[in-house]
């Protein structure tokens, strides 16, 4: 069994708006193994970005991490000083996200842009980084490593900039690649060629990915653990084949009914029913009930904890509670 | 046999790409590059491909938000292309667009019931004081309810302002919708239900879609007849269980494998093409997929290959079209 | 009235809140605004002072109100001046005319500026090259030495100073409106290529309506707070103008001239009460509106929260 390397605990991320108090991240709760693929579901607005972004304490104002701890190898990042958590990003933990056209700084060369955390993380002169990065170009399967060494990133397309970013990710050995949407933006025969890419990532260099989605095909094909958010709450967690085998949640149930699959259509297609709540009128209960095809009177006036039940399952949801009273 | 609604004739679209100090042009970007097809009435035609291979251009060349550069496109019998501006005017209410991007294709100052409304009484459809009644009605029938109707856009959802684009564009009774990625930027649980919506309508009112979208799999949930494109050309295009069940060109084999299915258990075997998409301003030579067809021989850099008719209906442009 | 909008709506489904256009959430951002609300009272206030205080004052601009030279007192609040004409009452009647000049000034701008440059995005083309090579002409033409000759010339040609204060309103409004040109006109060209443009072209919607309720009323926004940080701009330069001695002429008074009195070295060191309210007025009708223009832009940002 692989240790965690980071586990979240109770973490809370607040947004403060005119409109009132967005509980971005509310009292999330879940760990990422070493060497694990863990995919973060939900749709846009369920909080999957914020938490990775507290993961690097990189939540600016309005926004704000109150509470929680985010241990990685045992040690709460959310009490380090920011000169130790600029070592751990980039060293320890890379980011790579979804636009892969404005990631990169137009007036710099690709080849400054991946030597620059060379030189600054691990003191290398310019010769040797200049030799690490193009082998890192290389490394993301991109030919002519050289001559791309020296190209500017508007010569470059979508897919080779994502690749890019993935090089610089992982110029520093991170033992964590966080992947926020890095495929949305880009076309599905480019997205294979880059899911293709990070799984070889991980399997040769033991990386955990925490890959941040909204598409359950990536999530079949990438994850061994998956996360799904709901409202800023992790409402389901599950290994994947138990998780696509047997959904327990209603709002999982629905999202994986709801996608059309190819080859497998139907007349019509299940939708979940309404639309996400308001985010800063949430009450004491199941932030899903007036969605849930399945609503009992509790859904309405208590939230239901996140609780284990068989093969490391866990879920939000009153149906799965003995009784359901509480 | 009917007369087809709506008859493509070797489309062509070029942008100029202009340089130098005098903005001569240069050069062309071939965004849509000789397509030719007919969509009959009621018929949903679904147009897939990668960023860049003109689906979009066809889409607006069709209903004339772009001019031509070559060929013809027939709407009932007319060539959309040569009528006068007043005429066109005229013609716009039966052909409507629906966008992808739910927030730029609103605007922000107008209310729910004016934009949806506002081009009925402009073109003296309908008197001002039913308007809000027709309004009413057609919201409902989008699933919106009609106290929305004095609402600005940007008291919605996405889906929600999905839901008041197509509002708009039905309320003036067309017979043909160009759908362009309606559901591309709506999330998994909305997606359905407006896909839903679509079929639902398309249903009742007898419409005829053309479906723009990069996603397969919902293109296979609403068209029955879909068409392949890569860089500007048509690739292939057939009825959709035909399409699915034997795929001819090998770049449609490469993007329905692509597509990630959620069932863990399944390992695909996947054709992972490789490189990049060309540019549509440099093609290659010869059959423009050959710079990432694992099949590619010889001729394939040299010829540029025919658009048959392969089986019943079913068209494709591959010098060996089914053979691998 | 918010409530008469309540009992007239009958529909039983409709929510408890009101729809709110994008020109009602702005103005309740503003009024959130503290700055730039204190910024408004502080304008509100200087009208008020301006153009009703002169009917309260016991003097009178022509006469002599009392000994010349004198500093503040319980007669003369602000002092007298060499002319024995009572402070108070000068800078009340100079504001008239200064706020008078930026407002004028500005709707002048306002007026050229966007209808040039709406006309310019919106047609392209040849009448865009021919406005925006014009409006570059002008804002190559450094416009302090301009208006200097033109003084000069004013004063040459012996115009009466109550038409001068007109020329003047005019020349600033018409030495302004490039930069304006060419920010609407961006906007039109931004706002062309927006997808609800393209719609309103699908829906077959006629130029008339394309161009005056979609078009204009998005451009709305920008113009107000360029307008609004125009007019202190035109303020400021009517202001240096009439220091120079060829904006506002006396005997009329405006702030500008009335500062003037500083560069003599004895009114200056011994006698404040001459060009100290004059400035500070200056001072604060510039601040106060350069505070509203802030507050509107960030209460019309377009970049609209959700």
């Amino acid at each position: 069994m692989a240790n965690n390397l980071v586990e979240f605990r109770n973490l809370r991320t607040n947004f403060y708006t005119s409109g009132g108090v967005v509980k971005a991240v509310n009292d999330v709760s879940f760990a990422i193994k070493e060497g694990e693929t863990l995919c973060v579901v939900g749709e846009s607005g369920c909080g999957k970005s914020v938490t990775a972004m507290s993961l690097m304490r990189l939540v600016s104002p309005p926004g704000k991490t109150e509470g929680g701890q985010i241990l990685y190898n045992g040690e709460d990042l959310l009490t380090l000083k920011e000169r130790q958590m600029r070592h751990i990003r980039g060293n320890e933990i890379a980011m790579i996200f979804q636009e892969p056209m404005t990631s990169l700084n137009p007036v710099f060369k690709i080849g400054q842009q991946i030597s620059e955390p060379l030189i600054i993380h691990k003191g290398m002169t310019k010769k040797e980084a200049k030799k690490r990065s193009i082998e890192l170009i290389e490394l993301v399967g991109i030919p002519r490593a050289a001559q791309i060494f020296d190209s500017y990133p508007h010569e470059l397309s979508g897919g080779m900039r994502q690749r890019i970013m993935i090089a610089i990710a992982l110029s520093c050995d991170p033992k964590l690649l966080i992947a926020d949407e890095p495929t949305t933006a880009l076309d599905v025969t480019i997205q294979a060629q880059i899911l293709d890419l990070m799984r070889n990532i991980k399997s040769e260099f033991k990386t955990a990915i925490m890959l941040i989605t909204h598409d359950l095909g990536v999530v079949a094909e990438m994850a061994d653990h998956v996360v799904v958010m709901y409202a800023g709450k992790v409402i389901e967690e599950a290994p994947v084949h138990e998780l696509f085998r047997n959904p327990k949640h209603p709002y999982t149930q629905g999202l994986l009914r709801a996608k059309p699959i190819i080859n497998q259509r139907q007349s019509r297609l299940y939708t979940i029913p309404g639309q996400v709540p308001n985010p800063v009128s949430l009450g004491n209960n199941c932030y899903f009930n007036d969605r849930c095809e399945h609503c009992m009177s509790i859904c309405v006036d208590k939230q239901p904890p996140l609780n284990t039940y068989e093969n490391r399952h866990k879920a939000a949801c009153w149906l799965y509670e003995k009784g359901g009273e509480a | 046999m009917t007369e087809p609604l709506l008859e493509v004739n070797h489309l062509k679209k070029y942008f100029p790409i202009q340089g130098g100090i005098m903005q001569r042009t240069v050069g062309h970007v071939r965004a849509v590059d000789d397509i030719t097809f007919t969509l009959n009435k009621g018929e949903a035609l679904g147009l897939v491909g990668e960023s860049g291979c003109g689906k979009s251009t066809t889409g607006r060349t069709i209903l004339r938000l772009l001019e031509k550069t070559e060929g013809t496109v027939k709407f009932k019998g007319t060539d959309l292309h040569e009528l006068s501006r007043k005429e066109l005017r005229a013609m716009r209410p039966k052909m409507q667009l629906v966008f992808q991007d739910p927030y730029s294709s609103l605007n922000p100052r107008i209310n729910v019931g004016t934009a949806i409304g506002e081009a009925l009484v402009d073109h003296g459809l309908v008197s001002k004081h039913e308007i809000r009644d027709r309004v009413k009605e057609i919201l409902s029938i989008c699933g919106l309810a009609p106290y929305h109707i004095d609402r600005y856009p940007h008291e919605f959802s996405g889906g929600q302002r999905q839901r008041i684009g197509i509002a708009r564009a039905l309320i003036m009774n067309p017979e043909f919708i160009v759908a362009d990625e309606p559901v591309s930027a709506l999330d998994v649980s909305i997606q359905a239900q407006i896909i839903n919506l679509l079929s639902d309508l398309q249903e009742q009112k007898n419409l005829t879609y053309l479906f723009i979208s990069h996603d397969l799999s919902v293109v296979e949930h609403l068209c029955n007849r879909i068409g392949v494109m890569y860089l500007g050309s048509m690739v292939e295009m057939a009825p959709r269980e035909e399409l699915f069940a034997r795929p001819l060109h090998p770049y449609t084999k490469a993007l329905l494998s692509a597509i990630p299915v959620p069932d863990p258990t399944r390992k695909s075997e996947r054709i992972v093409l490789q490189g990049d998409i060309p540019s549509p301003a440099n093609p290659p030579s010869g059959c423009k997929f050959h710079t990432r067809c694992p099949f590619a021989k010889e001729i394939c850099k040299q010829q540029v290959p025919k658009y048959e008719e392969m089986a019943s209906n079913h068209f494709v442009a591959c010098h060996f079209a089914g053979e691998f | 009235m918010a409530q008469a909008v309540d009992t007239t709506s009958t529909n039983a489904e409709m929510p408890k809140t009101k729809p709110a256009s994008p020109w009602t959430l702005a103005f309740r951002q503003l009024r959130r605004n503290k700055i730039a609300m204190s910024g408004l009272i502080v304008i509100i206030m200087m009208f008020l002072i301006c153009f009703v205080g002169p009917f309260l004052s016991p003097y009178s601009l022509e006469t002599m109100s009392g000994p010349s030279n004198k500093g503040p007192s319980a007669s003369h609040w602000l002092g007298t001046d060499k002319l024995g004409r009572d402070i108070l009452l000068r800078v009340m009647l100079a504001g008239r005319i200064s706020l008078l000049v930026g407002l004028v000034a500005m709707m002048v701008s306002v007026a050229i500026g966007s209808t040039l440059g709406a006309l310019a995005g919106y047609y392209r083309g040849w009448v865009d090259t021919i406005i925006m090579r014009f409006a570059d002409i002008m804002l190559s033409i450094p416009a302090l030495p301009l208006l200097i000759i033109l003084g000069a010339v004013l004063s040459d040609i012996q115009v009466p100073p109550d038409q001068r204060i007109y020329l003047v309103m005019f020349l600033l409004g018409f030495m302004s409106w490039p930069g304006l040109a060419r920010l609407v006109r961006g906007q039109i060209l931004t706002l062309r290529e927006q997808e609800f443009m393209q719609a309103a072209e699908v829906l077959g919607l006629r130029d008339k309506r394309k161009i005056f309720r979609h078009l204009i009323p998005n451009t709305i926004p920008i113009i107000i707070v360029v307008a609004t940080l125009s007019v202190a701009g035109a303020i400021l330069m009517e202001s240096v103008l009439s220091y120079l001695g060829i904006g506002v002429v006396p005997p009329t008074p405006s702030w500008g001239n009335m500062i003037s009195a500083a560069n003599n070295l004895i009114d200056f060191k011994k006698r404040p009460w001459l060009w100290i309210p004059p400035g500070v007025c200056i001072f604060m009708t510039v601040i106060a509106i350069n505070v509203i223009g802030d507050g509107l832009r960030d209460a019309l940002d377009p970049k609209m929260k959700k």
